[in-house]
């Protein structure tokens, strides 16, 4: 059995916060650029300008890539076989505390959802666990923006609605967003499980490399062919028209009831932030 | 084009949807708590941290200043959330806006009826934009952290004419 003091992870997690925000992920830019080469619409081509010289100065001056600087959304995944002291909801809160202090990031936390008092230090995080095999952690850290999360819908469809129905949700879902979530974006689709569970998976989906392909020949299909009807459906950046509406779309799914199809269609904007480390 | 600001009605008749402009003068920055803010403040009859006439608002919450720097990234929020409060600054007199993402029938009309502009900036181009802010005061409001109104000064601000003051929109859904 393996331990794991929690104290030496705080630094870790603010230099993982830090680091996320500044500096963009290089399949994303590469992406960028390759969808600012083929954008068919001038003012779209601008745009794309605009956000790819905007990320390459975020970088060279260690500032944040956009000014919301997000909620910080945790996936721990800890190994069977790692025995973990201390607390380690508090470190990871005291890591983020600390990242956004030092990294000059805006806090954007309130402490309750109606009284809207702002916690003045990005804390809490939302934090989710999972148990694996091993004796090792695996954090991923993600920075989630409001523009993108608040075009985010769930929705549970008849079963009979089936494949049609699933894309047909998502394409309404990014249609209606419109240009408010900052298109180009890119798609997470959770489909099955329960209400919660499909949702959980569909920000999952969001964590995966932007050019993973899913292993489940379903899945697959649905992601390239959403991929390609989404940016059929003339979005465009910042919603002014053109072919590039998303990046990348990522389907999972996960076992469900026989009377079930739940689908939660998770957007991120093209300031895609987060990061995995292993302790 | 280069555009100059005050923003008066005149200039914002010129602008047409589509059109790349850079604004060059003053800006105030509010979102949604300070938008409800001045709403209630307008309502009691008190005086504003700023004249509206010929106004720009700019709806912003940059991220802190690093020491050196004048302002943090600063690029616009979704503009829809300020949609309740944007018809009664337009009429008294505020001019031009600036956020990001389509606005409602009911803020269109306004703009039609009073004269003004809705500019978008590039979402999430922040940093870049943050580069054109040459000074950032705050002037109200001061209790709202990133949500008070600062008041920029910009120099070859990049926007786009998203929605011009004849209610003709760039937005294609
Ligand atoms: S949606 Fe993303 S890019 Fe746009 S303002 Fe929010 S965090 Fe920034």
């Amino acid at each position: 059995m393996r331990t794991l003091d929690v104290s030496t992870l705080v630094e870790d997690i603010a230099q993982m916060c830090i680091e996320m925000n500044y500096y963009v992920d290089d399949q994303l830019l590469g992406a960028l650029k390759k969808a600012a080469r083929d954008e068919t619409s001038a003012l779209g081509r601008n745009i794309l300008g605009q956000i790819i010289e905007n990320d390459e100065i975020a970088a060279r001056k260690h500032v944040p890539m956009c000014q919301d600087t997000g909620i910080v959304v945790v996936y721990a995944a800890l190994g069977e076989d790692l025995q973990v002291r201390g607390n380690l909801d508090e470190a990871i809160n005291e890591g983020i505390r600390q990242g956004y202090q030092q990294g000059y990031l805006r806090k954007s936390v309130v402490r309750h959802p109606l009284d809207r008092v702002n916690t003045k230090d990005n804390t809490p995080a939302v934090i989710h666990y999972q148990r694996v095999l091993g004796d090792q952690l695996k954090l991923t850290i993600a920075a989630k923006g409001a523009g993108s999360e608040n075009q985010s819908q769930l929705r549970m469809l008849k079963p009979s609605e089936g494949y049609e129905g699933v894309k047909q949700m998502v394409l309404d879902t990014i249609r209606s967003a419109g240009g408010n979530p900052c298109p180009p974006i890119i798609v997470g689709v959770g489909i099955g499980g329960s209400f919660e569970k499909c949702a959980l998976i569909s920000k999952e989906a969001l964590m995966r490399p932007l050019d993973d392909v899913s292993e489940d020949e379903i899945s697959a299909q649905l992601e390239r062919e959403l991929l390609k009807e989404i940016n059929e459906l003339n979005v465009g950046p910042m919603g002014f028209g053109g072919k590039t509406t998303a990046l990348a779309v990522k389907v999972n799914t996960y076992p469900c009831h026989i009377a079930s199809l739940p689908v939660a269609v998770n957007i991120q904007c093209h300031a895609s932030r987060h990061m995995t480390k292993i302790f | 084009m280069k555009l100059n600001l005050p923003l008066t009605k005149e200039k914002v008749r010129q602008l047409k949807a589509g059109e790349l402009v850079h604004l060059t003068g003053t800006i105030y920055t509010a979102r949604d708590a300070a938008h409800k803010r001045l709403v209630e403040w307008i309502e009691a009859e008190k005086k504003l941290p700023f004249e509206l006439k010929d106004s720009v608002i700019y709806y912003v919450g940059p991220s802190p200043a690093k020491p050196g720097d004048i302002i943090g990234s600063a690029g616009p929020t979704t503009s829809s959330r300020m949609d309740k409060y944007s018809p009664l600054l337009l009429d008294l007199g505020s001019t031009g806006m600036i956020g990001k993402g389509g606005r409602s029938e009911t803020v269109i009309r306004s703009m039609k009826r009073n004269h003004a502009v809705y500019f978008a900036a590039v979402g999430g181009a922040a940093a870049l934009l943050a580069q054109q802010i040459k000074s950032c005061e705050v002037i109200g409001f001061e209790d709202l952290g990133t949500e008070a109104i600062h008041r920029l000064e910009v120099e070859d601000f990049p926007v786009i004419v998203a929605i011009d003051h004849q209610g003709t929109s760039l937005f294609t859904t």
